[in-house]
């Protein structure tokens, strides 16, 4: 336990002396949205790499929050935490109904039923262009909290590090907590689970409220940070994307979601040479990661040092 | 302690399990015998809330619970292991046993994210009593060991000290004596008793003739669905029945 502390420790400290490394607002960006990313990614392997359900959806929540706080900021004038804390329980209350619906079928019927809220939240923000401003998308105010909002890449800096770093203390509480342990327990086996008194059809359900509301907050304050949000945000190929980090960098670790974090939003900025081609390298890199290190980057190269340490 | 009625369950038409009714007193060890496919696994499955009966009535400590979901049965005091492992491969073989605790620690969301004050410590304690367990059971050998780096002899105690965990009223054991050798047998007969002299009623489904007839008290015989005879090992080896219709060399030789 120990051990973690200073893992994370190290790793607040690094992004505390990480801006000294960055040579303008745009490398500053890069990171925020690495963080932005990383916190989505962890949210999403609650579900996917802990519990094993699957969601195809999670960029619809993310969207459901970002257009929530940009609606209740600017059309209705409200406080800018409140919005956050309403567009988050909306995500909350959709993915509950989702979400009792669905976990009593066993089956990967949740990634059907996510595929269908993620496209449906798409049409609803591209079709309602009173509210959202259609596919041209709208602007966003500042995030207003007590009279100060910040400003500029900076500031926002330190309140994404600092919210990447309480996620991910929060996500390794709750993995080596009983109802952490719970949910890898109806992953591993479902029925085991249940013999020993796991509620596995509730802790689904509330762990895929957790992670959606999550996504949603998030949604909210990185609609407040980019400032101009389109309904993309919400759409297939983000979610799908989510669902990538999870994967490259290791289902069940959370360093392993910020690791596919960095190379989500990385690699296609490095692979802007191929000109034309990055998405065939892109597709590459994936298969042969998936080819080599089955288990997702982060856990694969764990377990090869410790069987050289053992 | 667990009263069986008229108990029924057809799958399609076929009948897996056939108005069958039985008690298993408190304390004592009921085996369930009967050639592959006579309804054994369907029985504990239907007393274990994985199916749901067709007809009839399952009475456990005093209540009604036919048909109650697996995780109900559970709060009052019922456990299992499987005839083919369900154990969580991705767990290690010490959190494996702590599943088991499920119900006695603070499994609530909130409390797990932000390290509630006592949760950290009570996961803590609990550790250290699953691995008393896991001594218990005979695997402690494995006790920072992940699951799925252990032999199959060893995984089947696993469930066994799992099941455990849960302090249980009764507990039902499927077949824990599958694939394993002679010794290990041995190893598990002696296990069932120590297990039935702490005071847990033992429900076994067993293949093993000789470790059923040494370590239970009383044997139901299920055949095509039915039952075909109740009572004490002795009374049950010499029963004609049986011995024709399912028992037969085997019995002679033991």
């Amino acid at each position: 336990m120990n051990a973690r502390l200073l893992t994370l420790g190290a790793f607040a400290l690094f992004l505390v002396l990480l801006p000294l490394a960055l040579p303008n607002a745009f490398y500053t960006d890069v990171v925020i949205r690495i963080a932005i990313n990383a916190v989505l990614a962890i949210a999403l392997n609650l579900l996917i790499g802990y519990t094993g359900q699957i969601s195809l959806g999670h960029a619809g929540f993310f969207g459901l929050g970002a257009y929530g706080s940009a609606i209740l900021t600017s059309n209705y004038a409200l406080d800018a935490g409140l919005s956050l804390v309403l567009a988050a329980l909306v995500a909350s209350v959709i993915a509950w109904l989702v979400a009792s619906a669905i976990l009593r079928l066993k089956g990967h019927y949740l990634a059907m039923a996510t595929l269908g809220v993620g496209i449906i939240v798409t049409i609803v923000l591209t079709n309602e262009a009173a509210w959202t401003g259609g596919p041209d998308g709208m602007p966003v105010g500042d995030f207003k909290l007590f009279g100060w909002a910040p400003s500029g890449e900076r500031q926002w800096y330190w309140i994404f590090m600092a919210l990447l770093i309480v996620v991910i203390a929060l996500a390794r509480n709750l993995i080596d907590s009983p109802a952490g342990r719970a949910l890898q327990a109806l992953h591993g086996s479902e029925v085991a689970a249940r013999v020993v008194g796991v509620d596995t059809a509730s802790f689904k359900t509330r762990v895929f409220v957790l992670s959606a509301a999550v996504a949603a907050a998030m949604g909210s304050l990185s609609a407040h940070y980019l400032g101009f949000i389109t309904p993309g945000i919400a759409a297939f190929p983000h979610s799908i994307e989510l669902v990538v980090m999870v994967v490259v960098g290791g289902m069940a670790s959370i360093w392993g979601s910020v690791f596919g974090a960095i190379v989500m939003t990385l690699l296609p900025q490095a692979l802007t040479k191929f000109e034309g081609w990055e998405t065939v390298v892109f597709g590459l890199i994936l298969v042969a990661t998936m080819i080599f290190l089955p288990r997702g980057v982060v856990p694969s190269i764990a377990a090869r040092f410790r069987r050289k340490v053992v | 302690m667990l009263k069986v009625s008229h108990l029924t369950k057809t799958f399609g038409g076929v009948n897996a399990v056939q108005d069958i009714s039985f008690e298993a007193p408190e304390g004592l060890v009921q085996a369930v015998i009967g050639p592959n496919g006579a309804g054994k696994t369907t029985l504990f499955n239907l007393i274990s809330g994985i199916y749901a009966p067709t007809f009839g009535s399952i009475q456990f400590r005093g209540e009604e619970v036919a048909g109650l979901a697996p995780d109900k049965l559970a709060r009052r005091g019922l456990s299992r292991t499987f005839q083919n492992l369900q154990i969580c491969m991705n767990l290690g073989a010490v959190e494996n046993v702590m599943i088991g605790a499920h119900l006695q620690l603070n499994s609530s969301l909130l409390a797990g994210l932000f390290r509630w004050p006592g949760v950290g410590a009570a996961d803590r304690a609990y550790r250290e009593r699953a691995i008393e367990w896991m001594e218990f059971v005979g695997c402690e050998a494995y006790v920072g060991a992940n699951a799925n780096a252990m032999p199959y002899g060893a995984l089947k105690r696993l469930e066994i000290a799992r099941a455990l965990a849960a302090e249980p009223k009764m507990l039902l054991l499927d077949e824990p004596a599958a694939g394993l050798n002679p010794t290990e047998t041995k190893e598990v007969e002696t296990l069932i008793a120590l297990i039935a002299a702490r005071g847990v009623s033992v429900v076994l489904v067993e293949h093993d003739m000789k470790l059923v007839m040494s370590v239970s008290d009383r044997v139901l015989v299920l055949d095509y669905g039915r039952k075909l005879a109740e009572g004490t090992p002795e009374e049950i080896r010499v029963n004609r029945d049986v011995i024709a219709a399912y028992l037969g060399g085997e019995m002679a030789e033991a």
